[in-house]
């Protein structure tokens, strides 16, 4: 694997994130993303325990994830808060007592070392999915958000675009597990969102800083984390809170 | 004879145990407007999901072919504090509805909105300029019908009669279909053609103002004396 192809797979994995944290963030379920990942947790364990590859473990759980959460959410009138509260806190706990020690630390954190080409060529694949789904029904999932009652009344079939967003949100986790982990994947997602809303003014300016945002503290903290010869994940996310933290302070107004 | 937009049938809505909407039959012809009054809990904004196929219901409601609705709710499901403007709805509204870019500004001169407001932050907007910018948005998709759910409730009087003398001369101009849910008496008195008082407790009540909006059906509905000002004159 080039040196170039790492790089481009981290940015199109950071786009992919930052453009999906956006509507997860306006959509309030910021604090659900986050639990959302853990669901990779018994994945990865139940692969490991075939000698499938992690990864792949990893995101079958979150697209199953995925649709559990969305039948719930359709059948029943409990918010996906709490939905995904509960359901993936009891992830969490399944797959750490499916994974044990070394592997344990990886899945949650995130493991170092070298990518081979189909691993590259499928991360790219993916983000590239994710981020064309959100540049082509951008308008759909906006008005969806403002106000599901306009959107039906314009022909969106409002389901059917929740399911395929929260199919995005989760092979977007999935991307990211490799390098990020599982606690640390949601926080990707989430972080450099929170941020661009913090910053914008509209909704090109939040897509647009959100992307920046995932893009330089993914980069940058691939380079500081190889110099320093630390695991990437918390010094990208370290990163990212940093900047999130910086823009709570010079916040418009 | 006018052709009926919309026919309902024996609609029943419930949640659980609880039966909202009973055995409701109406028509609504094309061009009239029909307001829809009622105590709270009588399910005025439940009609209206169930017209546009937000909630499951029992019954019949036909909207003649080629209907296109624009809705206004009274209110969005966004928190105040997102980066997103007025236009940016507009925009997405537009390209959703298959209508031309250039709607926009047509959509905001006739609900009568300035075109800087609609670049702020919709959640900075001030309640009769919000109801404003919810109006330019329904009317972006050309419809052939508006359903509005309280547009004032949130408005200050002035505000108020202003927002209704807008929709009133765009149902004329535009040849809307117009369904209106309101509490405010005089002005339903003034601008439907028929009124549609849904009560908990009784048979929902349906006909022309007049006859309509008397002291008796009032108090009846409503459980107490209802108190409204109208003036004959204005009613044509």
């Amino acid at each position: 694997m080039t040196w170039a192809s790492a790089l481009a797979l981290s940015v199109a994995v950071a786009a992919a994130a930052g453009l999906v944290g956006c509507f997860a963030v306006m959509r309030r379920m910021s604090l659900a993303s986050d639990a959302m990942a853990h669901v990779a947790l018994p994945g990865i364990g139940i692969a490991l325990a075939l000698h499938v590859h992690p990864i792949l473990g990893g995101m079958a759980m979150l697209l199953l994830g995925a649709l559990l959460i969305w039948t719930l959410e359709q059948r029943t009138r409990i918010s996906t808060e709490t939905i995904i509260g509960v359901v993936f806190s009891a992830a969490l706990a399944a797959g750490s007592m499916l994974a044990t020690g070394d592997e344990l630390i990886e899945a949650l954190l995130g493991a170092t070392g070298a990518l081979t080409a189909s691993e590259v060529a499928l991360g790219l694949a993916g983000s590239v999915a994710v981020i064309a789904f959100i540049l082509t029904q951008r308008n759909r999932l906006v008005l969806s958000l403002v106000s599901a009652d306009i959107a039906r009344t314009s022909g969106i079939d409002v389901a059917r675009l929740d399911l395929l967003y929260l199919l995005a949100f989760a092979v977007t986790v999935g991307l990211g597990l490799r390098y990020l982990g599982v606690l640390l994947m949601g926080s990707l997602v989430i972080i450099p969102a929170a941020t661009a809303k913090i910053l914008a003014r509209n909704l090109d300016g939040m897509l647009g800083i959100a992307v920046a945002v995932a893009v330089l503290s993914t980069v940058t903290g691939e380079y500081l984390a190889a110099h320093l010869q630390r695991t990437t994940g918390p010094v990208i996310i370290a990163i990212a809170a940093g900047l999130f933290f910086a823009a709570s302070f010079v916040r418009r107004r | 004879m006018v052709a009926s937009v919309l026919e309902v049938e024996s609609l029943a809505v419930s949640f659980g145990d609880v039966e909202v909407l009973k055995d409701l039959s109406f028509n609504v012809s094309e061009g009239s407007a029909l307001a829809i009054i009622g105590p709270n809990g009588s399910g005025k904004t439940v009609l209206f999901r169930a017209l546009i196929g937000s909630i499951p219901h029992g019954g019949r409601i036909r909207w003649a072919s080629g209907t296109r609705i624009g809705y206004v709710p009274q209110k969005l499901d966004i928190q105040r504090d997102l980066p997103l403007t007025g236009l940016d709805l507009l925009r997405a509204k537009t390209s959703v509805s298959g209508a031309p870019v250039t709607g926009i500004a047509r959509a905001l001169e006739l609900a009568n909105l300035d075109p800087g407001i609609a670049q702020q932050a919709i959640g900075t907007l001030s309640g009769g300029q919000f109801q404003r910018l919810l109006l330019a948005s329904a009317l972006t998709g050309s419809p052939s019908v508006l359903l509005f759910d309280e547009p004032t409730a949130s408005v200050d009087e002035p505000g108020e009669e202003l927002l209704y003398e807008t929709i009133h001369r765009l149902q004329q101009q535009q040849r809307l279909t117009l369904l209106l849910i309101s509490h405010e008496l005089s002005i339903v008195y003034r601008y439907a053609t028929n009124v549609l008082c849904l009560s908990r407790t009784k048979c929902p009540h349906l006909g022309p103002p007049r006859e309509i909006l008397t002291p008796e059906t009032l108090e009846q509905v409503y459980g107490t004396p209802v108190k409204y000002h109208h003036h004959d004159h204005d009613v044509g």
